[in-house]
């Protein structure tokens, strides 16, 4: 039955009044009005709803909000307030990595993630970290590049 | 060039989720949708603005906005579009911003495609000269009015960066100030265009108007958009073609928490509450029987056994050269038949659509790429004038032809019947979204051939499939001639001198089927490059080398072969198991050869080695775009070449998700090298090329690691299983 609970997102406390099987996607997009967070699957199957939780990215669409408890949770949103999540959206602008760019939220919140956890990632840990997020439109390539460039852009810094 | 207005969230919506939170209750919140959507909805303001025809429009304070004819569905076509209208007007780059169009056919018709739509790659090659001609006659009105009040020739001012320049006596005027003056000049006809050689953007790469918000969660598509008081859909439509609700037990499912009601059409059942998740589960709990109807034992095995044994018939003839039956008969005959299967789109944002329906209008958000046509089907449904139904566009999660059909909104609408006033939003689930599709039709392609001094002499082809024009667009099928079914192949590139295609329309039983990225030369180009390969072995010619020799009249055609050969090393060794396919085609008016490198394993797994294209599509307009669309087009076509099959059994697809209806991923994939070549011809498509390029090469690859001709797609793997080098 719904409850009253308060999440931690972004860095701030959200009262929500919901069922504790809601998966946090539907949460921060139905009612909290966020989102930058996509639904693509619903079973885990194509990252498109990562989010971080307290840094590890996480499948929001199987993630029930009675698992998230006070665990902080970063989204889209407030992703460019690390420095790992702000290198990885200027590498993707500069590379111009988007098309349609429905994927593209899941996409930078899986390479953050990997970032914060491998500074300078080779292939094999790129594939590891992103071949969880489907993206139609095929941008993988420079999805890689990417990667690399905003890696490389704190070892330049 | 960027985009200078960037939209955050707005005050009300920061204020509502604060209240919100507080509160904890969440049911009607107060987020316009139109407040956060990018680019903004095109409103009709035009008032004291600078208008010289659809496309632009310059207040005085020089912001110069631009209105997208063509829908933004991630190949970059707004960025494309801004800088044509901006090359010709001289605009300042810092002081553009984008709209999406209206419904209006008389100001949008695709002038390819006789309606306003946007698909089959023919943005660029269908508005070209009408944006140049756009932004060439606005500057001249402007140039007209800064001479008039200077007392100097038109021809003696120049333009740039938004402003009129008269260098004699040194006098500048901003556009901004001059739109009162412009606006009373009558539009000057045949305005002279820009030597494309002073261009200054077209042609360099320039940083796309649509990404900046799509890398920080801010961008709003269709599936994003938010009303005062609205409430949440989705549904389940019969999973058996053409079946129909029997009846639906939907006590369990109005018990639960958040769910707020149950909506019964003919076909389809939907749940309707305070949030995806409640009606998710509302819909879990219904019971529902169907009434299945004729097609409950269909299964695709019956629906192959109708296109192969139909295929045994003539078709139409769209085109025939010399004497094909005599050509046939002289030199060596071959024949062989090639198969594709259907496919669902998949887009990543699933369907969707928000519709508010009251007693005397309704609005609708959405993503479409046939705005119009979904206004005018919503008006036809509802009964309401046309100018009473608005649709709101929105940058797209995937179109790929999915959203050339309106049924998502038609779905949505006849829901929104039942909600009294109430706005509701209508999500398909992924589930949905695969099983309840408009698939890519099925094709059978019956082709014999001849050879003689090792070129191929006489070619007899048939193309056997559904009709989507004859649903889509009925004036586009004549005489038993689909031009779509029959494109790529009555124009294809190789000098033949007896030469017929035919078509014969075998339209699939039960199975919608529609427009799918690459369209008809998908089929044609997959078939045509599968036999040529074949030939060129049974002529024990290179396969390029055998191409070469055909491809006299194409000098684009052949330059972009060439490249490709220097630059995928061509010729030069390959591991065993391991082999080099090529295809060519001048489809979508672009002309591209690429080859596709690949290993086949004892288990009969392939991977991807490398790929390279050679691509000349006339004008590059935004380099960079294009090579992006040139990499994603070939990952979808390699895609669907590696995974790609809906199946039917007891009338419903069998596929669901994306566990069953697989995808490339990052680490399947292989490097993707592309080389443009310069030409000053008038662009061609490239949203679709790279996608039909991409399965002939692989399947051809494939042929020369292992000497297996594939007949069909997608590739079989127990066929490729320890077979060994031809």
């Amino acid at each position: 039955m719904p409850q009253t609970r308060t999440l931690n997102i972004n860095g701030e406390s959200k009262a929500v009044d919901v069922p504790d099987d809601m998966p946090l996607l539907w949460v921060l997009r139905d009612v909290l009005a966020m989102t930058g967070t996509k639904f693509g699957c619903g079973i885990a199957q194509c990252g498109a709803c990562t989010v971080h939780l307290e840094g590890k990215a996480v499948r929001s669409c199987v993630l029930p909000v009675s698992a998230v408890g006070e665990r902080a949770v970063t989204t889209i949103e407030a992703v460019g307030n690390s420095p790992a999540g702000a290198r990885v959206q200027k590498a993707w602008l500069e590379l111009e990595v988007v098309q349609c760019g429905y994927c593209q939220s899941g996409q930078i919140m899986s390479a953050s993630a990997l970032l914060t956890r491998t500074p300078a990632p080779d292939d094999a840990d790129i594939d590891a970290a992103m071949a969880g997020n489907i993206c139609r439109c095929g941008t993988y390539v420079r999805i890689r590049e990417a990667v690399k460039r905003a890696a490389a852009d704190r070892a330049a810094s | 060039m960027h985009a200078s207005k960037r939209i955050s969230l707005s005050p009300s919506r920061r204020e509502f989720i604060k209240s919100a939170a507080a509160s904890g209750f969440l049911l009607a919140f107060y987020v316009p949708a139109h407040a956060v959507n990018e680019p903004e909805q095109a409103p009709d303001d035009t008032k004291g603005k600078f208008v010289p025809n659809a496309f632009i429009r310059i207040d005085k304070s020089g912001t110069t906005t631009l209105v997208m004819p063509q829908v933004e569905m991630g190949q970059g076509i707004y960025t494309g579009v801004a800088m044509i209208l901006a090359e010709e007007l001289d605009a300042d780059p810092a002081k553009i911003l984008l709209e999406h169009a209206p419904s209006n056919e008389k100001f949008y018709t695709n002038p390819l495609l006789g309606i306003q739509a946007t698909g089959g790659s023919t943005s660029l090659r269908a508005f070209w000269m009408p944006l140049r001609t756009a932004g060439a006659t606005a500057r001249a009105m402007l140039v007209q009015a800064a001479a008039q009040q200077w007392h100097v020739e038109p021809a003696s001012c120049t333009t740039s960066r938004g402003e009129v320049s008269h260098a004699a006596s040194n006098r500048k005027l901003s556009y901004g100030a001059l739109i009162d003056a412009a606006g009373r000049i009558t539009p000057p006809k045949n305005v002279p265009l820009k030597d494309p050689a002073k261009f200054v953007l077209v042609g360099t790469p320039q940083k796309r108007f649509d990404t900046p918000n799509k890398v920080n969660g801010k961008v709003i598509y269709g599936i994003d958009a938010m009303v005062p008081g609205m409430q949440f859909a989705t549904l389940a439509a019969c999973p058996v073609f053409g079946g129909k609700v029997a009846h639906v037990d939907d006590a369990a499912a109005k018990a639960l928490p958040g769910v707020r009601q149950v909506i019964v059409l003919d076909n389809l059942v939907a749940v309707v509450g305070d949030h995806m998740w409640a009606v998710k589960k509302g819909l879990e709990a219904l019971k529902i029987s169907w009434a299945e109807g004729e097609h409950a034992k269909l299964s695709s095995t019956d629906i192959w056994e109708d296109i192969r044994s139909a295929s045994h018939k003539d078709g139409v003839i769209a085109k025939t050269q010399g004497d094909v039956e005599k050509g046939l008969s002289k030199g060596q005959r071959f024949e062989a038949d090639y198969e594709l299967p259907f496919l669902a789109h998949a887009t990543m944002e699933p369907l969707n659509c928000m519709v508010w329906l009251k007693e005397d209008s309704c609005e609708l958000w959405l993503g479409t790429q046939i705005i119009a046509r979904v206004q005018q089907t919503t008006a036809a449904l509802t009964g309401l004038p046309i100018d009473k139904v608005t649709v709101h566009n929105h940058l797209i999660g995937g179109g790929f032809g999915r959203r050339l059909e309106p049924d998502m909104a038609l779905n949505a609408v006849r829901i929104a019947q039942h909600m009294k006033g109430v706005p509701v939003k209508v999500v398909w689930t992924r589930e949905e979204d695969i099983q309840q599709d408009i698939y890519r039709p099925i094709y059978r392609n019956v082709i014999s051939a001849s050879l003689a001094d090792g070129k191929v002499a006489a070619w007899k082809y048939k193309v056997c499939g559904a009709s989507i024009i004859a649903r889509w667009l009925p004036p586009g099928f004549q005489k038993g001639i689909d031009g779509d079914a029959v494109d790529s192949a009555v124009d294809m590139p190789y000098d033949i001198p007896d030469f017929q295609v035919q078509y014969l329309r075998v339209e699939p039983r039960a199975v919608p089927t529609g427009w799918w990225r690459g369209v008809g030369p998908n089929n044609n180009v997959f078939a045509i490059e599968s036999f040529m390969d074949e030939l060129a072995r049974k002529a024990a010619k290179d396969p390029i080398a055998f191409r070469r020799d055909m491809l006299g009249k194409q000098p684009r055609l052949l330059a972009a072969l060439d490249l490709v050969a220097a630059k995928s090393d061509w010729g030069k060794p390959l591991p065993s198991r391991v082999g080099r396919g090529v295809c060519v085609q001048p489809s979508f008016g672009s002309f591209i050869a690429t080859v596709v490198e690949a290993e086949v394993d004892q288990h009969g797994e392939v991977l991807l080695r490398r790929v390279t294209t050679a691509v000349d599509v006339g004008t590059l307009v935004n380099p960079d775009s294009v090579e992006a669309q040139l990499q994603g087009g070939l990952v979808f076509g390699l895609t669907a070449a590696l995974y790609g099959e809906i199946t039917i059994k007891k009338g419903r697809v069998e596929q669901s998700n994306f566990n069953d209806y697989r995808m490339l991923r990052i680490d399947q994939m292989p490097k993707i090298d592309v080389h443009l070549i310069k030409s000053g011809e008038p662009p061609g498509g490239v949203g679709e090329t790279g996608t039909t390029a991409g399965p002939p090469a692989l399947r051809n690859a494939i042929f020369a690691a292992t000497g297996i001709a594939l007949k069909r797609l997608p590739i079989d793997r127990n066929l490729l299983a320890g077979s060994t080098r031809a």
